[in-house]
């Protein structure tokens, strides 16, 4: 048989290799029973196993039985009188038969074996619990070997480690459970709750505490450094409350918000635990009471303003007192009923009478009392807010009626009910007397309005005739203009003849004539020709009146235009027998201007030079000035000179210095005048230097470039 | 003294008598054939019957003035070679602008003696030698013909 030993050895070593590789109980017990049906036999078999924490036996494996007749199977161990309940608790294998009897029947407890015979085997491992934690049920009717009795023990040995091991995890999760509800139930108080060792050092703390107590490294310097200040602020306060006192204490303890910098301030409550395992601890709760010192500091903020309030309260009723004292009109103010309740100082002096008031005085109070109570007494039984009207009171130190305007105004209380009635009374004196004087002055603002208003109309009129006139005279002028102009060709017309025939006459046309009558008609000829300058000089004039004189401009050579002028005057020159210098540069400069304009002026400068001058001679000279970009052309003579005063009226129109009817020399005195207007339109300027019986300079300076 | 017919021909046209006459007498002492008009139409009508030499223009004429007749004479092919000096006594200036403008070959201002009147037709003459062209023509009759 020493082959059946070894196989009876394998068999079990087999059973104990699937033990090995198995650790769930389903799949462990489900391996037994196939082992039990394998070796010993059994064909059907169910195992039953209590959970950790159960009073219920489950079926977690079995044999040879129909799968859905298992799955409902299930012991309460608290069915007392189910057998298999006493069973677990007895630890006894029992066997039940085949059922005969009814009785016994009722004894056998309910499985799905059902009639079939079967044991029931308590699984347990001795010397452990009291009861089993778990029964085999083994159909059939063979006893139990003690193959079988070693296949138990080493069975519930196994069954019991995997029990074992599924309490211990069981218990580790709700341990994790609980300990996570206890960290959340911590994190949802917002004070701060810390657990810190003898030393300080923080061992457990909720979110709260962690943010005032604990920074890592990536948080700013500030907060890092606020959290190492509270973190000492702490330390020393639990050490010294550690030396100071046992026990809960309340301290209050001033921190930094890491977040803010603000200030916190907290009420430490702090209780020492003695943990055997872990040693002594300090248990720590912090309570915000910055909320609170700040209501009471509010508070007392409050009743500080309100005394303040209270001050100015008074100051201001004071002040008011003052003022209506000070108020030049009198104030009254009456109560409801119609009583005085209030009047200022010169309120009393209507209506109170002094210590030694004279019989008059009294009747005046009283007679401004009954005319102010009657005022009152209306105001009271309107409904109106405000009443303004007029009292005629007396003055009762002087007896001098006073009419007043009175201004009443009801003051109501919140509840809309009247407490007083304040009344200002105006003394109208004053106003009647100013509206007297305004009244004379206006009077007087208006007769200046008056006068003001007829003299502007005046000066209107005036101005308006003016300017009519101005007009007038503008067209008066150039009418004047267009006459002389007209006229000149009507002078020219006749003149023409006579110059004409004159001139005809003389050379013999119709005869040669004898010499007195050639004088004669030589008298007529220069009778005509200083006619003609007469006429040719006004049409210069109106012609440059009515701005119909355009200009020329050419460049042309100075002392050829010198020589013209020159030869034109030479029959003058003949008859004058004075000497004539030239004195002009050959290379003068050419100049660019009007030249028959400065012939004009230089044929009357030298014609007038040969006029007023009887001895000596005429100097004609030419100069180019640089600097003002100009020429000069001046005509000298030594002729009879004119004074300072009058060497500017020589260029007024129709200016000459000799104005008697006799006078000596001839001509328009318009020359000079046409002069200076003709230089000013080319841009240029005459001027003279003259003394008195010495000669005069005339002088022509014209800019090398002329006017456009 | 030349024959009467080589002397040139001068036309005188002035409404204004005495001063026509006056110029005309002096034009005649000064060797010059003469003929007259009176206004600037008939200086036209003289200007193509006569074929004067030159033509003093007064230019304030009635019927037709002096601007005008000057402008119609210079456009007439007929007329349009003989020289033009013209007379006013406007002494305004733009009134010998105007004067060129028409036509006008010199210009003379009243009062004018009539001894400067006679220089400054010498002077036009001399510079015109086709108005001596269409003279002998006009003698010759060749001009007649030409204008048919």
């Amino acid at each position: 048989m020493t082959g059946g030993r070894d196989d009876a050895l394998a068999v079990r070593l087999r059973l104990l290799e699937g033990f090995l590789s198995r650790t769930e109980l389903a799949d462990c017990a489900q391996y037994a029973l196939q082992w039990l049906a394998d070796v010993l036999g059994v064909s059907q078999s169910i195992c039953l196993v209590k959970p950790v924490g159960e009073q219920t036996l489950f079926a977690v494996a079995a044999h040879g039985v129909p799968g859905a007749s298992v799955a409902n199977f299930t012991v309460s161990l608290d069915e007392w009188v189910n057998p298999l309940v006493g069973i677990v608790n007895e630890r006894r294998t029992t066997f039940y038969g085949a059922s005969h009897s009814s009785a016994e029947r009722r004894r056998r407890p309910s499985t799905p074996f059902e009639d079939t015979p079967f044991h029931v085997v308590p699984l347990g491992v001795p010397g452990v619990a009291d009861e089993a934690f778990g029964l085999l049920l083994i159909a059939g009717t063979a006893p139990l070997g003690p193959e079988f009795h070693w296949f138990n023990s080493v069975f519930s040995q196994k069954l019991d480690e995997i029990l074992r091991q599924q309490a211990l995890a069981e218990a580790d999760r709700k341990q994790g459970r609980e300990r996570s509800l206890l960290h959340s139930i911590i994190n949802a108080v917002t004070d701060p709750i810390l657990l810190t060792d003898t030393e300080g050092r923080l061992l457990i703390a909720n979110a709260r505490a962690l943010s005032l107590f604990t920074a890592s490294e990536e948080e700013s310097e500030g907060r890092r450094g606020a959290v190492r200040m509270n973190n000492m602020l702490l330390s020393s306060a639990l050490s010294s409350k550690a030396i100071e006192e046992t026990g809960a204490a309340r301290r209050e303890l001033l921190l930094v918000n890491p977040l803010d910098g603000s200030d916190l301030l907290f009420e430490l409550l702090s209780t020492v635990t003695e943990d055997p395992r872990r040693g002594t601890g300090v248990v720590s709760i912090l309570r915000n009471v910055s909320d609170l010192r700040r209501a009471s500091e509010e508070i007392e903020e409050n009743y500080r303003k309100l005394r303040v309030a209270e001050i100015q309260a008074h100051a201001e009723s004071d002040r008011l007192n003052l003022i209506i004292d000070s108020v030049a009109d009198p104030i009254v103010v009456t109560d409801a009923s119609g009583a005085t309740s209030l009047m200022n100082a010169p309120a009393e002096r209507l209506f109170t009478t002094p210590a030694r008031a004279s019989a008059a005085e009294l009747r005046w109070v009283q007679a401004n009392d009954a005319h102010f109570s009657s005022f009152i007494a209306g105001m009271l039984v309107s409904a109106d807010q405000r009443r303004v009207g007029e009292i005629g009171l007396t003055d009762p130190r002087t007896g001098e009626p006073m009419p007043v305007e009175a201004i009443a105004g009801k003051i109501l209380s919140e509840h809309g009910e009247l407490t007083a009635v304040v009344t200002i009374l105006h003394d109208q004196r004053e106003a009647m007397e100013k509206a007297k004087l305004y009244e004379q002055l206006k009077q007087a603002s208006d007769e200046l309005a008056r006068k003001i208003q007829a003299a502007t109309a005046d000066i209107a009129q005036q101005n308006e005739l003016l300017r009519r006139q101005a007009i007038e005279l503008e067209q008066a002028s150039a009418l004047k203009s267009q006459f002389l102009a007209n006229m000149s060709h009507e002078f020219r017309t006749p003149l023409n003849a006579i110059l004409g025939y004159t001139s005809m006459l003389l050379q013999g046309v119709a005869g040669s004539v004898g010499p007195p009558v050639k004088r004669q008609l030589g008298r007529i000829e220069s009778n005509g020709r200083h006619l003609l300058t007469i006429i040719n000089e006004i049409l210069d004039i109106s012609r440059i009146e009515a701005g119909r004189m355009p200009l020329q401009i050419s460049t042309f050579k100075v002392p050829e235009l010198v020589a013209e002028v020159k030869s034109e005057l030479e029959p003058i020159i003949m008859r004058s027998k004075l000497s004539i210098t030239v004195d002009v540069p050959r290379e003068l400069h050419p100049i660019s201007t009007d030249r028959q304009k400065v012939k004009q002026i230089l044929l009357n400068l030298l014609s007038n030079a040969l006029k007023f001058t009887h001895h000596g001679g005429v100097t004609i000279s030419a100069r180019r000035i640089p600097k003002e970009r100009a020429v000069t052309l001046s005509v000298r003579d030594t002729g009879i000179g004119i004074a300072p005063a009058d060497q500017e009226r020589i260029f007024e129109d129709f200016r000459q210095l000799d104005n008697s009817p006799t006078r000596a020399y001839g001509g328009t005195g318009l020359g000079l005048s046409i002069c200076r207007r003709l230089a000013q339109m080319i841009g240029g300027r005459i001027e003279v230097e003259s003394e008195m019986g010495r000669g005069s300079t005339f002088t022509l300076t014209l800019p090398i470039k002329g006017r456009r | 003294m030349k024959s009467k017919t080589e002397r040139p021909r001068v036309l005188v046209v002035d409404d204004y008598p005495d001063a026509r006459e006056m110029y005309s007498e002096y034009l005649e002492f000064s060797g010059f054939d003469v003929i007259q008009a009176v206004n600037g139409m008939e200086a036209l009508q003289r200007a193509v019957d006569a074929a004067p030499d030159i033509i003093l223009m007064d230019l304030s004429l009635p019927v037709m003035d002096g601007w005008e007749a000057t402008r119609r004479l210079k456009e007439d092919a007929r007329t349009s070679s003989i020289p033009v000096v013209a007379l006013t006594g406007h002494a305004l200036a733009g009134i010998s602008e105007g004067a060129m403008k028409a036509g006008c070959d010199a210009f003379v201002t009243k009062p004018c003696l009539p001894e400067d009147l006679v220089k400054e037709i010498r002077k036009v003459l001399d510079r015109s030698p086709q108005s001596t062209a269409a003279r002998k023509m006009r003698r010759s009759g060749k001009y007649a013909k030409t204008i048919g």
